[in-house]
């Protein structure tokens, strides 16, 4: 049988011992090969890329991968990803979270990042539980659910990530699941290519805890439900208000123009004039 | 006639001086969070740092704050935060993470009477043991105190030399009445000035080792955009800087993080000593409280005590070598502090019996006066 290399295997870590922590079935890896394939098509350098992640299951994602790669505290990758813009505005920096670390514990980041528009993809894999520690409920966990911290059902109700992002006032926000990796694929592209603060919510599937108290114990299933329960941006305009309460929309939900927080403060440092001397 | 006035004696704040400090040693990034009674050192960064093409960025709380500073270092500028108690409380988390993953950057806490929001105007001592043991996990730290505006100035560049140096985040402890106190004092030209960057690899990227320290137990650190792909982790790591549980491997790693400071405690002994040789009750006393200390001293030789006062400048790692020398000299030592007894109880464990060692305690948020440690001395005088 004829050799065929993956596109892939150019930015997997040569170095790094695999195999990588994320159980069978897990949806990080399709979002981490689409991530590739939309950094290597707009024409990254490997060193120009700053790969981020917060802490839990995604957390591990940058590990494998040929980019300077930081693997920070539980919430806070958007804060140090907003010191390497602005030391740096060069670098493109992309910051990978999970649902409960973008949205829970770095809550507040979150929002603030996307006020102030620092130039940061984020990227924010959604699969509704928290997976590392054993499938506790999380901000986007549905009301009412049994998992492994509310078993007599979930009293709060969900996050709407992409909702969040767009009221708090990021540039770019998009949503895809990773059935549609595709898309996946070309919504990461977009946000790669915005100057400001853009965020892709990745609908992806933690079968090991939320598939079982979903009562979806295969990714195959899971994979079938994301398909099923979602709607693209332009079919949602054609559907009752009722019946959309039911699907997911996907696809490009914001795209606006929004000054970014490291242009304006590098026209400001351009105002004041370079002057050693004065301080 | 301009370059000479430059040179001479001004008048500054002590949080000022901390950015004048700061700005020579070359901190080109700040991002902060408002807080009395540090907030000076904001509000002056954010003048000044864009005039010398740094970035000052305000942050959503201190937790960001510190995290925004250990970005742009690893991006290659040399970083610090200001902040006092509560905020100092919400760095923990990545004090620890800076100190795991060897990030240099710069601390100032200014202290403020506590616990919780406390005395927000008022001044303390009481975050010295925070600041040794505040974060999580068995780390080592460095913590320095300056006494007035002028060695605030001085403390902030040997802060980031150090911090350069050892790659570690050092911490600047002081409190309200040297941060908020003007003096007037004269600065050193800045070619007169010793500063540290960090060691940059000598080796292709492709020869590059994130952590190995066969060379040096300060591995070398390049800026991500320079061509070394690296990864940097919280996690314990191997040499490589990927995860790892192996014991030896993370036996290793904790072990170098320590002794590329212990290795070196006898160049952290900074202190001044004043009519120590032939003291029968030495002052032991740093920041604000060495002041009044001193004057106490002053005082108490007129009236023919034999007292004399050691200055600490260096808090963490504690100055063992230092301390016991005084311990051994002397038949009683003092300890005044604006806490109900922290650096005691490091003078104290040291001592072993060398001497008597006696506390002035006073948290109530007013600063410990001559009279108050002049009082104590002659109680206490044999």
């Amino acid at each position: 049988m004829k050799e065929r290399k993956h596109l892939i295997h150019d930015y997997l870590r040569s170095t790094k011992g695999f195999p990588h922590i994320w159980c069978p079935g897990c949806g990080i890896g399709v979002l981490l090969g689409a991530l590739i394939r939309a950094i290597d098509s707009d024409g990254y350098g490997k060193d120009d890329i700053v790969l981020i992640s917060g802490i839990g299951c995604s957390g591990r994602l940058p590990t494998y991968v040929d980019f300077n790669t930081l693997h920070t505290t539980h919430g806070r990758a958007l804060t140090f990803a907003t010191g390497i813009k602005l030391a740096n505005p060069s670098l493109k920096v992309i910051a990978v979270m999970g649902d409960g670390d973008a949205t829970a514990i770095g809550g507040n980041h979150f929002i603030h990042s996307a006020r102030r528009n620092v130039g940061i993809t984020s990227i924010v894999i959604n699969n509704n539980t928290y997976g590392m520690t054993g499938g506790q409920f999380s901000p986007t966990t549905p009301f009412g659910l049994k998992t492994s911290s509310s078993p007599y059902g979930n009293l709060e109700s969900a996050f709407d990530i992409c909702g969040l992002a767009r009221e708090a006032g990021a540039a770019f926000v998009a949503r895809s699941t990773v059935y549609h990796a595709r898309l996946l694929e070309k919504m990461i592209g977009m946000a790669l290519n915005k100057e400001g603060f853009s965020v892709v919510e990745v609908i992806s599937n933690c079968t090991t805890y939320f598939g079982r108290e979903i009562g979806l114990a295969s990714p195959v299933e899971m994979m079938k439900w994301q398909r099923d329960k979602s709607v693209t941006v332009e079919k949602a305009q054609e559907l009752q208000e009722e019946d959309l309460k039911q699907k997911m929309v996907i696809g490009v939900l914001v795209d606006r123009k929004v000054p970014a927080y490291h242009e304006l403060y590098q026209d400001l440092i351009g105002k004041c004039g370079l002057n050693e001397d004065e301080v | 006639m301009t370059k000479e006035k430059r040179n001479d004696r001004i008048l500054l704040q002590g949080n000022e001086a901390c950015v004048r400090g700061a700005l020579m040693a070359g901190c080109r990034f700040y991002a902060g969070y408002p807080i009395t009674p540090a907030t000076e050192i904001m509000e002056h960064m954010s003048r000044q740092l864009p005039k010398v093409g740094g970035v000052f960025i305000q942050m959503e709380d201190e937790i960001a704050s510190l995290g925004a500073v250990i970005g742009a270092s690893l991006a290659g500028l040399k970083s610090m935060t200001a902040t006092s108690g509560p905020g100092f409380s919400l760095m923990q988390e990545h004090i620890s993470f800076a100190c795991m993953a060897e990030v240099p950057c710069v601390i100032v806490n200014v202290m403020r009477g506590g616990p919780s929001t406390g005395l927000p105007t008022l001044p303390s001592q009481g975050d010295v043991m925070q600041a040794r043991w505040g974060a999580h996990g068995d780390h080592p730290i460095i913590a320095l105190c300056p006494s007035s505006v002028y060695e605030f100035f001085d403390l902030t560049i040997k802060a980031f030399n150090l911090s350069e140096k050892y790659r570690i985040p050092v911490v600047l402890l002081t409190d309200e009445v040297v941060a908020h106190m003007r003096e007037s004092v004269t600065l050193p030209p800045r070619e007169k000035l010793v500063i540290e960057e960090r060691r940059k690899p000598s080796v292709p990227p492709e020869w590059y080792v994130p952590y190995d320290d066969k060379q040096i137990d300060v591995p070398p650190m390049p800026a991500f955009g320079e061509g070394y792909r690296y990864h940097v982790t919280g996690l314990a790591h191997d040499i490589r800087g990927y995860p790892t549980t192996r014991s030896d491997e993370v036996g290793h790693l904790i072990h170098r993080l320590f002794s590329k400071i212990t290795r070196d405690f006898h160049l952290l002994q900074w202190f001044d000593s004043y009519q120590t040789e032939d003291s029968v009750v030495t002052i032991v006393a740093y920041g604000s409280v060495a002041r009044s200390a001193l004057h106490a001293v002053k005082e108490a030789r007129e009236t023919g005590l034999k007292v004399g006062l050691v200055k600490l400048k260096v808090l963490w790692p504690f100055m063992r070598q230092t301390v016991v020398r005084f311990l051994e000299s002397s038949a009683k030592v003092l300890i005044p502090e604006m806490n109900m007894g922290q650096l005691s109880r490091e003078v104290k464990r040291v001592n072993q019996g060398r001497c008597e060692i006696v506390t002035l305690n006073k948290a109530n948020g007013t600063m410990l006066s001559p009279k108050e440690i002049l009082q104590s001395i002659e109680d206490i005088y044999p």
